[in-house]
């Protein structure tokens, strides 16, 4: 099962940081939207994945290769704090304070909707 | 081209290594989330260190901070996990745990995040005494 997951992974890594770059060119680097982004469809889709999983739709190798390994590789929980606490040292409370909610509030609900989707 | 061979390698085996954690430790479901939130954890001080040293002083090649940074850190930690992790609590029930599973995540990723640059800037402006003077 750990193969899965890997290969998972290697392309979820890749498709982060694909769009990671593609977001830093298209809306700038003042506000962590290509993290946000990522995070947030990343949670939609583990959402429905696991309630498909749940259901029994999925088998548990391609839980692992979409879940475990794509959506675990594609979403990043060490960016979103690292990229929080540079808003703190840059003195940009309020845009860290957006941030942070935006990602946890509007990420448990992306999770929550993919669930219900299923 | 070489940039995406360096951020795989590193997603591949930040994948395993998340992978050999969360088959150790206890996942969500009926238990609290521990491995997750451990992963997380780490993954939070360890890139705040790493950032900060490989920034400020200590010299390492742009395509290794990549794989070690983006590609090994951001494929060890979770954004998505950590969602369905709260979520699938509240479905079992689990309101209160889900709600300290948040916000223990939440604060002491920020939390040790602080910490790892402070260790980092600490450590790459330690200079010897003699040389003060």
């Amino acid at each position: 099962m750990i193969w899965w997951a890997t290969a998972g992974g290697v392309v979820g890594t890749l498709a982060r940081y694909g769009l990671g770059m593609w977001a830093g060119k298209r809306f700038g680097t003042a506000f962590p939207w290509g993290t946000w982004l990522i995070n947030i469809s990343g949670s939609l889709l583990l959402g429905w994945l696991y309630g498909e999983f749940t259901q029994q739709h999925l088998s548990l190798a391609l839980w692992m290769l979409l879940g475990t390994g794509f959506c675990g590789g594609y979403t990043t929980f060490s960016t979103f704090g690292y990229e929080s606490l540079q808003l703190m040292e840059r003195g940009e409370y309020r845009r860290m304070a957006a941030y942070v909610l935006a990602s946890v509030v509007v990420g448990v609900v992306a999770a929550a909707i993919g669930y219900r989707l299923s | 081209m070489k940039d995406m061979l360096f951020v795989a390698a590193g997603g591949a085996l930040g994948t395993s290594a998340r992978y050999g954690v969360q088959s150790l430790l206890p996942a969500a479901g009926a238990d609290f989330p521990l491995g997750v939130l451990l992963i997380n954890w780490i993954g939070c001080l360890f890139l705040g260190w790493f950032f900060t040293v490989t920034l400020r002083s200590w010299r390492i090649k742009p395509r290794l901070r990549l794989a070690i940074g983006t590609g090994f850190t951001g494929g060890f930690t979770t954004f998505s996990t950590f969602a369905v992790d709260a979520v699938r609590l509240t479905v079992h029930d689990r309101i209160l745990t889900a709600v300290l599973y948040l916000l223990l995540s939440v604060g002491g990723g920020l939390f040790l995040t602080w910490a790892g640059i402070r260790l980092g800037t600490k450590m790459t402006e330690a200079v010897p005494k003699e040389e003060r003077i």
